[in-house]
């Protein structure tokens, strides 16, 4: 009771911060807005959501790229390509991409999938788009930090691409850059200026996703509307509630680990560094320790997959509930399953380290915390299909991803009991298995939550729908060649294969795997092309797309849809809203859905 | 007066909120360089640090400014813009005194041959600077608050008693001395 009251109280609070002046006049009537302050330098939520999300489609563009060129050296081995030579000159001599470069693609890669899309790009559209308007705020907060934050993530995509361009190439020593690697220049061409160039841009991002987390946090927790208490918060908004204490309690560990690596870098000193001969010179170093690293490191990358991973949880959540015209299962069971998952990701950051030499006994409590993430996945997944069981289902571009989500989430996730546990980790590390795991569980899985989202509140974000043909080959392709791709791997995998070598026609044990290798390099090409019909369809639909009519498109109970087509900024051209009920009212005493802004009636039954 | 404290609770500013989950991510950025500092501690070849007489008289100049800025809140409160004025740049003073003193401590330790950086050096004072360091920024950034507070408190033309600016400034700058306290305890007890 006491809660509901602070809740009113924010509510007052928020609207009397925020834009007063649209609250008496409407929305049209706001400040002269200049292209500039619209476009580039807003401070509008709605403007900032999509400007991550268009920089997150450029970076998902070039990583997937870098992918499919390695695909190609791994999936033709006696092949040239003289194109690439004209591309890349000396990286690719003679038509064959050389292992430095090889290393710098694997590398650039992973960190722009990871952090520049997966994080950026994810969270930073949905978080933006749909807090205010969902949980009935004018905007953020912030709007100031929320726009810097933008900026931030800006300048990193600026430094980062800048590195692809230097003589030496970009930081070349994986997307976990461990020390000593990538901490001596001498010690690869891309340990040189690439690599400073890495730790200046993920200093930036790290900026970018504090602001953008303190920012998200506040709002959720300051900003509801009259009558949004917590437990009527749709589940996307308690996703991204947690994606942002997780990002905001565990970047801050990396920018120390970063930090520290910087130093070790220019200034000489040996928090990572002890005892090392590089090329027949004795380094003087001495005293460090690069294991200190691996911890200060996979304290956030731990978490930091679960940034990737709640916010497509969220949406998915949603997403389920609204197309099978059902309430979510077990609303405060996902709630807490989201809660335990947040807990969790910070105390398993050491089955990353169980071959580092990492104590046994210690090692014995990481696998137990690690397979104890079981059970709050398994309460989702359960919750999932028990939404959708029986449901009157409608087959939505958004709804086929957020189905095929839960599929890639059941099938990665299964792939992680047998990685969680330290013995059959001693085979299964750093070959293939991982790649085909942590691809399937995390990366594909959470496209498939950020494809979701964007079909499902594209209408809302540019008052047009995406192309349904395109949108089912989009579906039907990426989610046939996921598999096509990961699932051959947990087999070469399991049989020892290794990861980050680029040639295998000479060791014995592996070139049996050669003709696997080369279909998974195509459906790779097939797969990739597919994502580009899905960019045309992206900025095709944005100009030309069918127009929407209807206010609420998918008959959905959350609060963005109440406001008007086109929202300007401030959202609700008169006053916000006030909820009544949950957010998951759909098939209920005979109606198919009732908004939460609709009170409750005197007959009504319990949900 | 009980009402109206509690009508004041319930309206917490959403960028007073923020600057407290601010605080909590900075508190896990120094929680993760202290826990490497202790890892790396009780591993080989540590040497124990010797910590100059000049860091007490930091900590001193640090503990004064969060009393003046104290002060100067009290005064805006009761709206005493001069009296104001002048503690907001006495805490700017002692902030920047407080720095000059970090820095002037680090170099006592060339004076001794004891290496921060660089060859022969060893990770205990690599640490030392390191996690000074980056203090150091933030209270620099705090001085930078506390100057723009102030030029925008000397020259808008508006009498402006909005407090919540200040009253943010000044939450940050007890903060970044709560946090060198408890580096300082930290390094001297964890030598």
């Amino acid at each position: 009771m006491s809660s509901e009251t602070i809740t009113h109280g924010h509510a007052a609070a928020a609207s009397v911060h925020s834009h007063d002046s649209h609250e008496a006049h409407g929305h049209d009537h706001h400040h002269e807005e200049s292209f500039l302050t619209k476009y580039v330098f807003s401070t509008d939520h709605k403007m900032i959501g999509k400007q991550f999300l268009i920089t997150g489609i450029i970076w998902a563009i070039i990583g997937g790229l870098f992918s499919v060129l390695f695909r190609l050296q791994l999936g033709y081995p006696e092949m040239t390509f003289p194109f690439l030579e004209d591309l890349f000159g000396k990286w690719a001599a003679g038509g064959r991409i050389t292992n430095e470069f090889y290393y710098a693609l694997v590398t650039m890669h992973g960190t722009i999938l990871v952090f520049f899309v997966l994080t950026a790009g994810l969270s930073g559209t949905f978080a933006n788009i749909l807090i205010p308007l969902q949980i009935g705020a004018r905007d953020m907060a912030s709007g100031f930090l929320n726009m810097l934050s933008y900026w931030f993530f800006f300048l990193a995509s600026v430094v980062m691409f800048a590195s692809l361009f230097i003589q030496t190439g970009p930081a070349s020593g994986g997307w976990t850059i461990y020390p000593p690697l990538s901490a001596l220049g001498q010690a690869s061409e891309g340990s040189k200026l690439g690599m400073d160039f890495w730790l200046i841009s993920m200093a930036l991002f790290i900026v970018s996703s504090l602001l953008g987390g303190l920012n998200y946090i506040s709002t959720i927790l300051n900003l509801r509307t009259k009558g949004m208490s917590m437990t009527r918060l749709p589940l996307t908004m308690w996703a991204i509630f947690f994606t942002a204490v997780l990002g905001v309690l565990s970047f801050p560990v990396l920018l120390s680990g970063a930090v520290l690596l910087l130093f070790d870098r220019n200034l000489g000193t040996s928090f990572y560094l002890s005892e090392i001969v590089v090329k027949g010179e004795i380094l003087p170093n001495e005293g460090g320790s690069a294991i200190l690293f691996q911890h200060l490191f996979w304290f956030l990358g731990h978490p930091e997959v679960y940034i990737i991973l709640l916010p497509a949880m969220g949406m998915v959540s949603e997403i389920l509930s609204v197309n099978s015209r059902k309430p979510i299962f077990g609303y405060l069971a996902m709630v807490g399953s989201l809660f335990a998952i947040a807990i969790l990701a910070f105390l398993v950051w050491a089955h990353h380290m169980f071959v580092t030499g990492l104590n046994p006994f210690l090692g014995a409590f990481f696998v137990l915390l690690t397979l104890l993430i079981a059970v709050p996945s398994a309460i989702k997944v359960f919750n999932w299909l028990t939404t959708i069981w029986r449901g009157n289902i409608r087959f939505t571009p958004g709804m086929l991803f957020a189905i095929g989500f839960v599929s890639l989430f059941i099938s990665g996730g299964l792939t992680g009991i047998f990685l969680g546990n330290s013995t059959l980790d001693i085979h299964l590390h750093d070959t293939y298995f991982v790649i085909a795991h942590f691809h399937i569980v995390m990366g594909v899985a959470s496209f498939f939550g950020m494809f979701a989202g964007v079909y499902h509140w594209f209408p809302k974000m540019y008052g047009r729908y995406l192309n349904n043909t395109m949108a089912y080959i989009h579906f039907w392709v990426t989610l046939v060649g996921a598999y096509l791709i990961f699932w051959p791997m947990h087999y070469s995998g399991l049989a020892g294969m290794p990861r980050r070598y680029t040639d295998w026609s000479n060791w014995q044990s592996f070139n049996q795997f050669q003709g696997m290798n080369s279909f998974i390099s195509t459906v790779a090409m097939i797969v990739f092309a597919v994502q580009l019909l899905f960019v045309f369809n992206f900025f095709y639909s944005i100009f030309k797309g069918r127009k929407v009519k209807d206010q609420n498109p998918w008959g959905a109970n959350t609060l963005e849809w109440t406001t008007p087509i086109n929202p300007g900024h401030g959202n609700w051209p008169g006053d916000i809203p006030e909820v009544h009920r949950w957010a998951y009212d759909y098939g209920k005493d005979g109606r198919e859905f009732i908004p939460q802004t609709e009170p409750v009636g005197a007959h009504e039954s319990k949900h | 007066m009980t009402g109206t404290m509690i009508e004041q609770r319930k309206k917490i500013h959403p960028h007073k909120f923020t600057l407290w989950v601010g605080i909590g991510s900075i508190l896990m950025m120094f929680a993760g360089l202290t826990s490497a500092y202790i890892v790396k501690r009780s591993q080989a070849s540590w040497l124990m640090l010797e910590i100059p007489i000049i860091f007490w008289y930091s900590t001193a100049a640090i503990l004064a400014s969060s009393v003046t800025v104290h002060l100067a809140l009290r005064a805006m409160k009761q709206r005493e813009l001069m009296t104001y004025r002048r503690w907001l740049v006495v805490t700017a003073v002692l902030g920047v005194l407080f720095l000059v003193l970090q820095i002037a401590g680090f170099m006592q330790f060339e004076a001794k041959d004891i290496r921060l950086i660089g060859a022969g050096s060893n990770a205990s004072y690599s640490f030392l600077l390191a996690i000074s360091g980056l203090h150091g920024l933030h209270v620099l950034g705090g001085v930078i608050a506390l100057v723009v507070i102030t030029i925008r408190a000397i020259s808008s033309s508006v009498r402006n008693y909005n407090t919540v600016p200040l009253e943010i400034v000044a939450t940050y700058w007890h903060f970044v001395d709560l946090l060198w306290i408890y580096l300082f305890i930290f390094f001297n007890w964890m030598k």
